[in-house]
This record gives structure tokens, sequence and C-alpha cells, in this order.
């Protein structure tokens, strides 16, 4: 898999941390190989919206990465709670259902930004950049380590 | 069955194949299935409810799945792994939902249901409004088979007409 620059916390340098909510193992799997080729750690999984609910009151990623489609409870509603209680969450729902509806009601329920499967490493990456803002800082790749 | 119907999942299979198998892709044979359906390994099926009805599965030859499995694991995995049947799943689940959501901003609205794992060899027989195509992709990895059974919902579609008169 491709290399990228990696991303890191510009507050202190650390891996960004990601949830990741899926409930595919497959598809936790394939985004938790992304990451690691951008430099970032996986923080927890989850395999539906209630447990994604208590993992990120349990470990407070810098990103949560939430499919839609998912047994329990679905991927926007779990969004829009995660947001109502710690507002400052960045939510990238992705999903391969792509169409505008979901994306709208996603974006306007609290989610930032919305990436559709199959998720190209590239795309996401930039989408993860965008997201994070002034909060994440690309290293050099001779600084990876730092 | 309209041809409208199959061809977002015709391209939503042949671009989520090329994409994830990192290679070309080719569309091959498309048949006309009025038997009942035979599965020919590892195989998921989805099905769609709303405007429009059906079922969509997805079946690879057992050695196809676990090559197309280990690829995407990066790993050489054994033929019994749960992760071939997960990855059956989420490609199926990746076609539906990228041939829904073009299907979707034409107009049509569905519930798409989770993937179930088809496990007797033989499905229920096609019926006359239901009639499945069956198209087979040329992947570097082997044959990818998507079966399609959809018609629409004659009285979703009157009912929108009318809302819409």
């Amino acid at each position: 898999m491709e290399q990228f620059a990696p991303v890191k916390r510009s507050k202190d340098g650390q891996p960004v941390r990601y949830l990741i909510v899926d409930d595919s193992v497959f598809a936790r799997k394939n985004l938790a190989r992304m990451i690691e080729t951008f430099g970032g750690q996986v923080a927890a999984e989850a395999g539906d919206g209630l447990t994604a609910i208590s993992e990120f009151d349990r470990t407070h990623p810098d990103i949560v990465l939430m499919d839609i489609t998912m047994p329990q409870m679905e991927g926007i509603e779990a969004a829009e709670r995660i947001v109502q209680q710690h507002p400052e969450a960045r939510i990238v729902m992705v999903s391969s259902v792509g169409y505008q509806e979901n994306i709208v009601a996603a974006l306007q329920r609290g989610a930032r930004h919305f990436v559709q499967k199959p998720v190209k490493p590239e795309v996401l990456y930039e989408v993860i950049k965008y997201v994070l803002g002034d909060d994440g800082a690309v290293a050099s790749a001779a600084g990876a380590g730092a | 069955m309209k041809m409208e119907l199959i061809q977002p999942f015709i391209n939503a299979a042949d671009a989520v194949l090329s994409q994830g198998l990192q290679g070309t892709t080719k569309v091959g044979t498309l048949t006309m299935e009025e038997e009942a359906y035979r599965r020919k390994g590892v195989a998921g099926m989805i099905a769609l409810t709303g405007d429009i009805e059906g079922r969509i599965i997805l079946d690879l030859e057992p050695q196809t799945a676990v090559k197309v499995a280990s690829h995407y694991a990066g790993a050489e995995l054994p033929e019994s792994d749960a992760l071939i049947k997960e990855t059956i799943f989420e490609l199926a689940n990746q076609v539906v939902g990228n041939a829904i959501s073009a299907l979707n901003d034409q107009g049509f609205h569905f519930r798409v249901h989770p993937p179930l794992l088809l496990t007797a060899q033989e499905g229920d027989k096609t019926s006359e409004d239901t009639e499945a195509l069956m198209i087979s992709f040329e992947t570097s990895l082997g044959h990818v088979f998507m079966n399609v059974a959809l018609r629409y919902n004659k009285r979703r579609m009157a009912d929108h007409a009318a809302v819409g008169a």
C-alpha cells in the first residue's frame, strides 16, 4: 500500500487517533491499514452505532470514521448523538451508499465530511487533512518518526 | 428486466473490482437465468426493497474467493478464514451501495438489507417478472459472478405517480 507523509497532531506531534466504526470486519481492517500508512493510530473499533458512542466516550479519538448502514444503530444517528455530547468531534462518514440525501443528512446531523466506498487512500488522506485543519500537521518524511 | 436497472450494477461492480483488485476488469458474458440459482462458491446475497425490489448475488468460486480475500488482506488466507466471507459481503455491499446511489439520484428509493451468506447449492426459481441476469467479470484473480434479479415495485411507483400528479 502507498505510503503518505505522516499526519500528526499539531499540539503535541503525536499520531492522530482514530475510532473506526463499521459492521464489516473486512472494512475495519482495510481502514486500519490505510490509517497506518497515514502515520495514524487506531484508538478503538466498533461494529455498530451504540458501541461507537461508548467507545468515543472511552477513547476520545481525534477522528471517527463512521459507516452508515449498521445493526442496532445506524451511523448517522450515532454521529448525531456523539456530536450532541461532544461538539468538537470530527466525524467522517464512510459508506458505499453515497446518494445526495444520505450525504446531506449526515452533514446536517454533525458529520464533517463524507467518503464513498470503495475508499481511495489518497482521497481519505486529503479528507483527514482537511477535517483536522490547523489541529493536524503533515510531518516531513525525514521527521516521520519524530 | 430493464437494462436501465441493471447497468448501474454492472458499472458499480466494474468500478469496485477494478479499484480493489488494482487491475483491469472485463465484463464477460451476460446470460438470462430462468432456472433456480446454482451457487458457484462463496456467495453473498443482498436484498433490496422499495421502488425497485429483488436481490443481488455476488458469487466467487472457492479458490477465487480465497485469492480475492488474500489480496485485500495483504496476506495469504486459509480457505476456512472468516475474512473470506466478510470480503465477499463487503464487496457486495460496495457494489450495491454504489449502484443504488446512482439510481437514488434518478429518483428511486430503496432499503438495502444486510448481506446474507448463501449456503444452499440451489436458490429459489426466478419468476416471470423477476428474471435474473448473470454477469461474469473477468479479473486478474479469476471470475466474479453477479446475479441480478430486480423488478419495479408497481404499487410504490403508482403511489409516487399519484403524489406527483
